[in-house]
């Protein structure tokens, strides 16, 4: 099946959030070219104005807006797309395992997720990085545990619906190990949730690191990133300067067009009629 | 005589979408119904009878469009007529009985509250006169403690009750026409017949009309005056029941008939040897609840044994405990002499190669994101070592070998196979092994009748080919007397009755045995009625 015809026939919706998250990396990957200054040069005045010379003026200490929102997007981005693929490798794994093995393990897996959810994310993150620091790596290992549930939820859930099925019984009855049985006999079947809710996901931790950088908990100083700069340059509001809201911006642009992404993409895959 | 009529469908199109695009289901079908006359509709799968019934109570599914033609009911033209209106006629005159009361009932509420539904609120008439109604038709339609049983909830009923509430239902308006769409095809073929023999009762009682859909002839022969067949949409041929029973007219009606006569000869049976499988006096349970009570069995190398039973008798139960995917508490599994180990987990790839599966319904079987090359190579690969080219001819082979066409089908998906098709993939991957022994668990009965025969005629050459021995499980006496060695009768988790074909089929037959036998509809109109006079009416059946 080729990919481009259900794109062209994509709704306009789809289309667009496509458009933006393929910017949105685009920008991120060469975030060095694009960007007029670097990411943490001071290059003027603190809370400069717009001009032709900074486009989007400069921060509380001077730096580059335009700049650090172009970098911003490679650091918020790509930790978000990190610390989702490991939750996805780990939940993911782990609920699939779950639903195949049944019995004890997957008793105790979901007791586990059960004990983790049942404290409030935020605060167990809080508490968790105020003991180990907020380096990238342990923000990274922290959030993706805790998302790790959610799909770990998801995950078995559908990989229950495969497993009844007569198909994984001929394998399993075959003598196929359990790698087989992960990788070939289920994944595939339930891949289509899967990858709709990688995407909401996604946003969720994105939105997640955002909260954590805004209360000075996420990504650490001077490294540019869209929730620190909505805190630092807070006091801009009252002046009726929009500057400090267009990193707020970048997150909402990003997590909506993720969603219209996500939302075709179930619909692709639920094989209803096109309405 | 044509004011006495009171279905009449010209020139019938309706078309359904699928695979992006819109393709004819009813072709032009002309359909006419006089008052209490019953009409059979006869057709294999897709043969589009359950979308001629719905439409001729002005209904289409979703995804279905009406292209032309019209629907007329008692001079109300059902396609012009709006939603209100249809509304109106829909379960005061018009009632339909669908294939799973199951499904169809909701399960929150008691079975009287939904009975009267349509009466009090569409049909004006007061709850209590409904009620007593209600009762009066559970009566006549011989449900037990007709005065209560109404005050239950839907999954306190069996199955075969459960169809007889909703033709009372049905019937609670007296409506002019019922549609019942293979009612009775979910059922059991002991509790088949009450329910058949309930539903012409109290069409008769009432003077209705109605449109019996099914895929199985013989019980068309004992509902309906007069059959229609369809095929793929358009009508094949049309007569009154008895003509059409004694002298079909076209080629596809004839070899409809003629499949019920597909037997195997039989083979002899070598007692002598050791069987392949034998099982043990093997007893189960599922938690708590005993499933198998003191079962044995043996199977002879190239042998088909038959187990036959109603649902819950135990059949697949002992398929499981053979594959090792159920432990008996009690009694072993031997193979070729040698105690199986009772958890398929433990037993040895040659072990668990020798035995294969082949399961009833084909879709699920297959798993849809793999190929067929894949699907058959695995086994290949997996258990013979057999890698690239090799593989590929391999396959090859096997597909000639299910009369598939290698090049066309190889890189196939499941999904663009049709479900005979598939069934034979199934097969295919199974024969994959090489086995010795191969476990078709009602392998037929998600099948339409032409196909199971096609799939039954498979099965016997490739036993004379290769010698496999089958364990076949199944519900249908037929299919029993067209292919079995041997005959195993289960009931309630216990081996009731055993013996050659021949001799099962000779009587005097043994009681249940007997009773399996007779509730086996025949292609004779009369049938039923002979059947029932026969019964003592005063014994209901189930407690036999």
């Amino acid at each position: 099946m080729s990919l481009i015809t259900p794109l062209l026939r994509a709704p306009l919706s789809a289309k667009f959030g496509l458009l933006v998250i393929v910017a949105y990396i685009v920008v991120a990957l060469f975030a060095p070219l694009l960007a007029p200054y670097g990411e943490t040069q001071v290059v003027g005045e603190g809370f400069a104005p717009w001009s032709p010379e900074f486009l989007l003026g400069t921060d509380n200490l001077g730096r580059d807006m335009f700049s650090r929102l172009l970098y911003g997007a490679r650091n918020t981005l790509g930790i978000a797309f990190l610390t989702t693929s490991l939750a996805f490798l780990l939940g993911g794994l782990c609920g699939l395992v779950a639903a195949i093995k049944g019995g004890w393990i997957d008793q105790g897996l979901s007791r586990v997720v059960d004990l983790l959810m049942a404290i409030p994310q935020l605060i167990f993150a809080l508490l968790i990085l105020s003991v180990v620091g907020t380096t990238a790596t342990s923000l990274v290992l922290v959030i993706a545990l805790l998302d790790a549930t959610r799909v770990f939820r998801l995950s078995r859930a559908v990989a229950m619906n495969v497993v009844v099925q007569d198909f994984v019984e001929a394998a399993r009855l075959r003598g196929e190990g359990l790698w087989w049985l992960v990788t070939r006999e289920v994944l595939p079947n339930a891949a289509a949730p899967l990858i709709a809710e990688f995407g909401l996901r996604f946003c969720f931790v994105f939105l997640f690191i955002s909260a954590l950088s805004f209360l000075g908990l996420g990504i650490q100083p001077p490294t540019a990133d869209w929730g620190s700069m909505v805190r630092d340059n807070a006091v801009l509001i009252t002046f009726g300067d929009l500057s400090p809201l267009l990193p707020a911006l970048a997150v909402a642009l990003i997590t909506v067009s993720v969603n219209f992404v996500v939302d075709w993409v179930l619909h692709l895959s639920s094989g209803l009629k096109e309405c | 005589m044509s004011n006495d009529t009171l279905l009449e469908i010209r020139d019938l199109r309706i078309e359904g979408h699928y695979e992006n695009a819109w393709h004819p289901l009813i072709k032009g079908i002309d359909l006419t119904l006089k008052c209490g006359e019953v009409l059979g509709l006869i057709g294999e799968s897709g043969a589009g009878k359950s979308t001629l019934g719905l439409a001729s109570m002005g209904y289409v599914r979703d995804g279905c469009r009406i292209t032309g033609g019209s629907v007329c009911f008692d001079g109300i033209q059902l396609l012009e007529s709006s939603a209100e209106t249809l509304r109106k006629l829909r379960g005061l005159r018009i009632a339909y009985v669908a294939q799973s009361a199951a499904a169809s009932f909701n399960p929150a509420h008691r079975l009287i509250d939904q009975h009267v539904e349509t009466a009090v609120t569409n049909g004006g008439i007061d709850r209590a006169k409904a009620e007593a109604e209600a009762v009066e038709l559970y009566r006549i339609l011989r449900l037990p403690d007709p005065e209560h049983i109404g005050q239950r909830y839907p999954h306190q009923l069996s199955g075969g009750q459960l169809q007889r509430v909703m033709t009372a239902m049905a019937m609670a308006c007296h409506p002019d026409l019922i549609i019942f769409d293979e009612p009775t095809t979910a059922l059991d073929v002991t509790t088949q017949i009450e329910v058949l023999a309930a539903i012409r009762d109290a069409v008769k009682t009432f003077g209705s009309a109605a449109l019996y859909i099914s895929h199985d002839l013989a019980v068309v022969a004992q509902m309906a005056d007069r059959i229609m067949v369809l095929r793929h949409g358009s009508l094949v041929e049309e007569a009154q029941t008895r003509t059409m029973l004694s002298a079909p007219q076209q080629q596809y009606t004839q070899s409809l008939w003629a499949v019920r006569n597909f037997h195997t000869s039989a083979k002899a049976c070598p007692t002598h040897e050791k069987p392949l499988l034998e099982v043990r006096n093997a007893d189960a349970r599922y938690g708590h609840q005993p499933v198998l009570h003191d079962v044995s069995l043996k199977l002879y190398r190239g042998q088909t044994l038959a187990v036959i039973g109603e649902s819950g008798s135990g059949k697949s139960t002992t398929a499981r405990l053979i594959s090792g995917l159920l432990q008996p508490t009690s009694g072993q599994v031997l193979y070729d002499g040698e105690a199986l180990p009772a958890d398929y987990r433990q037993r040895s790839k040659e072990q668990l190669r020798r035995i294969q599966m082949i399961y009833q319904i084909p879709d699920t079987a297959l798993n849809p994101r793999q190929r067929i090359v894949d699907i058959i190579g695995r086994p290949l690969n997996f258990y013979l070592g057999l890698k690239g080219k090799a593989l590929r001819e391999r396959v090859a082979e096997l597909l000639r070998m299910i009369d598939l066409e290698p090049a066309k089908y190889m890189d196939r998906l499941p999904r663009e196979l049709s479900g005979g098709q598939k069934q034979r993939i199934c097969i295919a991957r199974a024969l994959a092994a090489e086995p010795q022994l191969i476990i078709c668990d009602e392998v037929t009965s998600a099948l339409d009748q032409l196909v199971a025969e096609g799939v039954l005629k498979l099965l016997d050459r490739i036993q004379r080919e290769l010698g496999v021995a089958y364990l076949f499980i199944t519900h249908d006496v037929a299919t029993v007397r067209a292919i079995a060695d041997e005959v195993l009768v289960m009931q309630r988790g216990r081996v009731v009755d055993h013996g050659s074909r021949e001799a099962i089929f000779q009587p005097p037959y043994r009681d249940y045995t007997g009773l399996l036998f007779s509730c086996e509809p025949e292609m004779d109109p009369d049938w039923l009625d002979r059947l029932l006079a026969t019964r003592n009416p005063t014994s209901p059946l189930a407690t036999v």
